[in-house]
């Protein structure tokens, strides 16, 4: 195992990310401070109350993970589709790493990112309204186990990416929608019947109910099928990127 | 030897082969030039050795170390410096070369590193920006990081592409350091006066095969045509009937005979010439031959090929 690549390229991506801490740190207070005024203050005033929860801390889950899986996957995806599209790539491929090495320092690396949009977030959630956590370490395993599989997500599309435009494609048009559609801002009981059934073919459902559960201590589904859901993801995922690596799909030629 | 290649080949994707079964045998401490036009092979060779693209067939071994079984210590021994300038814009020189040494396993050595940058005339620039340097420095910034994880072979692919006389022969003095300090070096290039200027040896590349790899010097020497230019004391108003074969040519002036021969024939006719001069009664002034440079002889080897 080589460690020191691992570290050379985790470090190396970090300070991407520190480079712009800034905006980094700015843009998902900020973000998160208007969801609260929006939802949370005008609207949120008209909710009152979901299952038991004043409105406003009803959607601190929802949002988080909103940022968590759009940020991991976007980060992870551009992380390793930058390299490819100015050539640097060459490096890591002469380089006595393994694929699994690459791996580690690139989702590691937007995983770490994202936890802390995460963290920021929920801390600036903490200013708005009186947060709650009941379960605390299902609330970090949550989070962390979201944080690396759509990092996961992202490498994966990071390296099916020809062009700037797909590797902005999938975040725009299938994980934001996702995530609105999956209960971030509503719980699912809310819906019309038949809304209730399609909608549990979103898994973001699954996800966003579980981490709403470690705060509230109620769900939408139940929590063990949350964590199935959650967990066959990121195995789906490392599956996808052990057949990349083996095939060398859109990496080698 | 320090690296083996077998019968390599790749094949592209979309059907065009790029390398045509070449085999190559490069000896501890050598340079030797992979000379050949634009399109020839040369990249995908290197890149296939380096494993950025992988072989349709052959094999590779670096110091007994096969690529892909072993790539680990094959890949730890080779340095890759790409033709291409393929920088992070964004980075800062220091933090990118680090990122190199890293990438292979070691830790960061700040003396070294400033060795390094120093001999390249980057230790100034160390805190600047990719971006804020020029292409020549650029170039250096590639080859610093391919030189920071202490290779014992260094691949250069087109070193002085688009690079202005001075860098190119401050590339040149770099290389011939390199080799002080026993790296072993192949460069690609379709300058010929680099690989005469720098090779032990040369291999001429086209359309995919290795058409040849020998001594600079047995090469210029085999594929060598000479010229033999006899000035003279009087004017002459034209050659004499023995002297008239379509090798010899009477100058303007009327004051040199040129007479162009090729030293891979068994005889020259260099003798048959002079016997002739002086049957004919001409006085000599003076002698002297002339090798024809690597560039005719790559033109006449492609020529050759062809016909």
């Amino acid at each position: 195992m080589n460690f020191q690549a691992v570290r050379a390229i985790y470090f190396f991506e970090m300070a991407r990310f520190f480079r712009t801490l800034l905006q980094s740190f700015v843009s998902p207070v900020i973000s998160t401070s208007l969801y609260f005024v929006v939802f949370g203050t005008a609207i949120g005033s008209r909710i009152q109350e979901v299952d038991g929860i004043s409105y406003g801390a009803f959607i601190v889950p929802g949002l988080i993970m909103l940022s968590v899986m759009t940020q991991a996957t976007s980060n992870a995806s551009f992380g390793i589709y930058f390299p490819k599209f100015i050539g640097t790539i060459y490096e890591l491929l002469s380089a006595p790493v393994n694929y699994f090495e690459i791996l580690l320092g690139y989702v590691g690396a937007a995983a770490t990112k994202a936890l802390f949009i995460g963290l920021v977030i929920l801390a600036t959630a903490a200013i708005f309204v009186d947060l709650k956590i009941i379960h605390p370490i299902a609330m970090i395993l949550f989070l962390v186990l979201t944080c690396i599989s759509f990092s996961l997500l992202g490498f994966i599309l990071g390296i099916w990416a020809r062009n700037f435009e797909q590797l902005q494609l999938v975040p725009l048009l299938v994980v934001t929608p996702l995530v609105f559609l999956g209960g971030s801002f509503y719980s699912v009981s809310m819906l019309p019947p038949i809304w209730q059934k399609i909608t549990l073919f979103n898994p973001v459902v699954y996800l966003v109910s579980g981490f709403r559960w470690s705060f509230f201590g109620n769900a939408d589904v139940p929590i063990f099928v949350s964590l199935l859901a959650i967990s066959s993801f990121t195995v789906a995922c490392i599956i996808i990127v052990a057949w990349i690596f083996n095939t060398g799909w859109r990496i080698k030629q | 030897m320090l690296l083996q290649v077998n019968e390599l080949r790749k094949t592209y994707a979309t059907g065009f082969e790029a390398v045509k079964g070449i085999s190559l045998q490069v000896n501890k401490g050598e340079i030797v030039a992979l000379l050949g036009p634009n399109g020839a092979g040369k990249t995908t060779l290197i890149s296939t050795i380096c494993g950025i693209t992988n072989p349709s067939s052959g094999s590779v071994f670096i110091d007994g170390y096969e690529i892909s079984k072993n790539f680990r210590d094959a890949r730890k021994l080779i340095g890759l410096v790409p033709q291409d300038i393929t920088l992070e814009p964004f980075e800062k020189v220091l933090n990118t070369i680090n990122f190199s040494r890293g990438l292979f396993g070691k830790k960061k050595d700040d003396a070294l590193t400033e060795k390094v940058l120093t001999k390249l005339s980057l230790w100034d620039k160390r805190d600047s920006r990719i971006m804020e340097l020029s292409g020549g420095m650029k170039r250096r910034v590639l080859i610093a990081k391919a030189l920071i994880h202490e290779p014992r072979l260094l691949f250069l692919d087109e070193p002085t592409a688009s690079v202005d006389v001075e860098l190119r022969q401050s590339m040149w003095d770099v290389v011939a350091d390199l080799k002080k300090d026993g790296v072993t070096i192949i460069l690609t290039t379709h300058y010929i006066e680099e690989a005469e200027a720098i090779a032990d040896r040369v291999g001429i590349i086209n359309k995919g095969e290795l058409l040849l790899i020998e001594e600079k010097a047995s090469l210029m020497q085999k594929f060598g045509q000479k010229i033999l230019k006899v000035e003279l004391q009087k004017k002459l108003k034209q050659l004499p009937k023995e002297l008239s074969e379509k090798n010899v040519k009477l100058s303007d002036d009327g004051l040199s005979i040129t007479y162009i021969y090729d030293t891979k024939q068994k005889k020259t006719g260099i003798t048959k010439l002079l016997s002739n001069l002086s049957n004919s009664g001409i006085n000599l002034r003076d002698i002297q031959t002339d090798q024809s440079s690597l560039e005719e002889i790559f033109v006449n080897l492609v020529r050759e090929k062809v016909e």
